[in-house]
């Protein structure tokens, strides 16, 4: 049985007395595993990383890190985590070098081992060649490895990611994901992480917790969370305007059947068997198909079964929206 | 994992890494480094060359009377010297000193002192808006040093003004006391220490809880005349009106300046600036407390 490395129960955070950004959280995290809050923007994700890495303090609730609370055991829970934040931290008039052993210093590493340490991060996020210059000539994928290295120069157990590819592009984000991947195969790392983007929740993620408003709506795999809504959605429609509801429900593998104006959302477990089983049986019944579409359930499908709201479309607060802008801003010189 | 995560760390650890950032952000960008230079030595140049006030009581600005018979040659030198005297001593009245410049060039220092450590107040929100501040939360960091290192830094850089402007008031003409020696400076900068750490504090107090630049520009913009203005910098405080007098006679500056003055360029008076020195270490001291325990409060929400 793997340890928890990390342990929630009933989290909250209410900002001056009314405004309840978390709400009775609880969940734990397994030595090793990537476990993500998934949710759109002003969700709680972020408050609830600052309360992890003890920048906030709870109003209510309490979490253990590796065995230390968050609030009485602070500085404990300080030496042994790593943060990467959602904004570039990193300063600009600084080379990339000087921010790492500034943040060494901050841990109070003696300034030897500091820099061993900084030679061997530099190598693993392909920045040694780069470590005398600015790090306002870096590009934004540049710099979120450089956030990565100065969260890792304690060499934490436990490394808190909030939102670690916000404004990238789809490549620089497919290469930070391999760098997140590598900490937990090579080192056993724990990372617990935050994201709005689906994808990335998805194939990054041994476990997600999905939060909206607050709240945790459903925790698990990505899998099964997806596996759970009842398989595969092929929606198709038929030239004829007559309704082949019952018709279609007595083929094999389909679950569900919902007709909406012409069109006929049909869940299955199997998609791709059963579509084509789909068609044939319609066909003998003389019935034309049209259009047919087989998609696998994402996450947002997920989210809508239990918000009834697309992520895309949830509302999102001021402040982070902000705060997202200026990162997003960096990322993209 | 590795045996340094537990290893207990003095509770000054990191002070010098964050007051470092802040410095090399300074010295590191060559426009700002020059630029602080060149600033004290504009407002020198223009005020303290442009308000020439000692001027205004010269010979030739003062026509003497017509009567009869005429003045003799030998008459009107006397006269001429008669005000030259007088001169003197309407300045040594009024500033306790004959130079105006040389007032004015000590003047100069608290006003760089106050905007320094001003600017540097408003770095609280920048580090706040650029998640830099939530970062260095998450490190074992104690709060107190994160308050400190701002201080400390906007501190170091005043120091370093206050001496360009001495250097540059030298080179223009000011004019030292009689009893002025170079050991001196050592109490020059040991006051000019003691009012940056309590003009940072309070500024950086002002700042810790503003997620805006606005509000707090806003508030630092209304304090900062009043504390420049109502304080011996420009013009002596025993010539304001009481009301004024009043708000100058508590201003820390006036104090600061005055202590800089007795020091430089006055018939030195050590009772005055023995207590000097001591209102303005009590007012830093006050102050200094008062940003670390607001930081304990408002930093970890």
């Amino acid at each position: 049985m793997s340890e928890d490395v990390i342990t929630a129960e009933g989290l909250t955070k209410v900002f001056n007395g009314n405004l309840v950004a978390v709400d009775h959280v609880s969940f734990s995290v397994k030595q090793g595993e990537i476990f993500g809050f998934l949710g759109p923007n002003g969700a709680g994700k972020t408050t609830t990383i600052n309360m992890l890495i003890t920048v906030l303090k709870p109003t209510e609730g309490r979490a253990l890190i590796l065995g230390h609370d968050i609030v009485k055991e602070a500085n404990a829970v300080r030496y042994n985590i790593g943060v990467v934040p959602q904004e570039y931290t990193a300063d600009e008039d600084l080379t990339g070098l000087e921010n790492i052993l500034l943040c060494a210093d901050l841990y109070g590493i003696p300034r030897e081992t500091a820099k061993k340490r900084a030679e061997d991060l530099l190598e693993l996020v392909e920045l040694t060649k780069f470590k005398d210059k600015k790090v306002e000539t870096y590009s934004g994928g540049m710099r979120r490895r450089l956030e990565l290295a100065c969260g890792l120069i304690n060499r934490p157990r436990v490394l808190f990611l909030d939102e670690p590819t916000l404004g990238l592009d789809v490549q620089t984000r497919a290469a930070t994901w391999n760098y997140i991947r590598t900490l937990k195969k090579e080192f056993g790392m724990t990372l617990f992480m935050t994201t709005h983007y689906l994808e990335e929740a998805d194939s990054l993620c041994d476990r997600i917790s999905i939060i909206d408003h607050g709240k945790i709506i459903v925790t698990g795999p990505p899998e099964d969370l997806k596996n759970g809504l009842g398989g595969d959605i092929i929606t198709l429609s038929i030239k004829k305007d007559v309704d082949i509801t019952s018709l279609i429900e007595k083929i094999e593998h389909v679950k569900e059947v919902k007709k909406t104006n012409n069109m006929y959302t049909i869940k299955s477990e199997n998609g791709e068997v059963a579509a084509p089983l789909i068609i044939e049986a319609l066909r003998k019944e003389g019935h034309v198909v049209t259009k047919l579409s087989l998609s696998k359930p994402t996450l947002n499908e997920v989210y809508m079964n239990y918000t009834g709201r697309s992520i895309r479309d949830a509302e999102e607060s001021r402040e982070s929206v902000r705060s997202q802008m200026i990162t997003m801003r960096r990322a993209r010189r | 994992m590795n045996s340094l995560n537990n290893l207990s760390k003095s509770k000054l650890h990191g002070l010098w890494a964050l007051t470092n950032r802040e410095l090399k952000k300074w010295y590191k960008a060559p426009v700002v480094f020059i630029l602080t230079i060149i600033q004290p030595v504009l407002w020198m140049g223009l005020l303290g060359k442009a308000m020439n006030i000692s001027a205004i009581f010269t010979a030739s600005t003062i026509q003497p009377p017509q009567v009869t018979p005429p003045l003799t040659q030998q008459q009107l030198m006397q006269l001429s010297q008669y005000f030259q005297g007088l001169q003197s001593q309407i300045m040594l009245g009024a500033f306790n000193t004959t130079d105006y410049f040389s007032f004015m060039a000590v003047g100069m220092i608290a006003f760089t002192a106050l905007f320094t450590t001003m600017f540097s107040g408003m770095s609280v929100v920048w580090d706040r808006r650029l998640g830099f501040l939530n970062k260095v939360l998450s490190t074992p960091v104690s709060r107190s040093v994160i308050i400190l290192s701002k201080v400390l830094s906007a501190t170091l850089r005043s120091m370093f003004q206050a001496g360009i402007i001495i250097l540059v008031a030298v080179a223009f003409g000011l004019k030292f006391g009689p009893n002025f020696t170079p050991l001196n400076f050592l109490g020059v900068f040991g006051i000019i220490f003691l009012i940056c750490m309590g003009l940072s504090s309070l500024f950086i107090a002002i700042n810790i809880r503003s997620t805006r630049i606005e509000t707090p520009m806003a508030v630092m913009n209304l304090i900062n005349l009043p504390l420049m203005f109502a304080s011996n910098a420009f013009f002596p405080t025993n010539l304001m009106p009481t009301w004024l007098q009043a708000i100058a006679n508590v201003n820390p500056l006036t104090y600061t300046t005055d202590a800089v003055r007795q020091l430089l360029i006055f018939n030195t008076d050590y009772a005055k600036f023995a207590f000097d020195f001591a209102y303005v270490g009590i007012f830093a001291a006050v102050l200094t407390v008062i940003g670390i325990v607001l930081s304990w409060s408002y930093l970890s929400r």
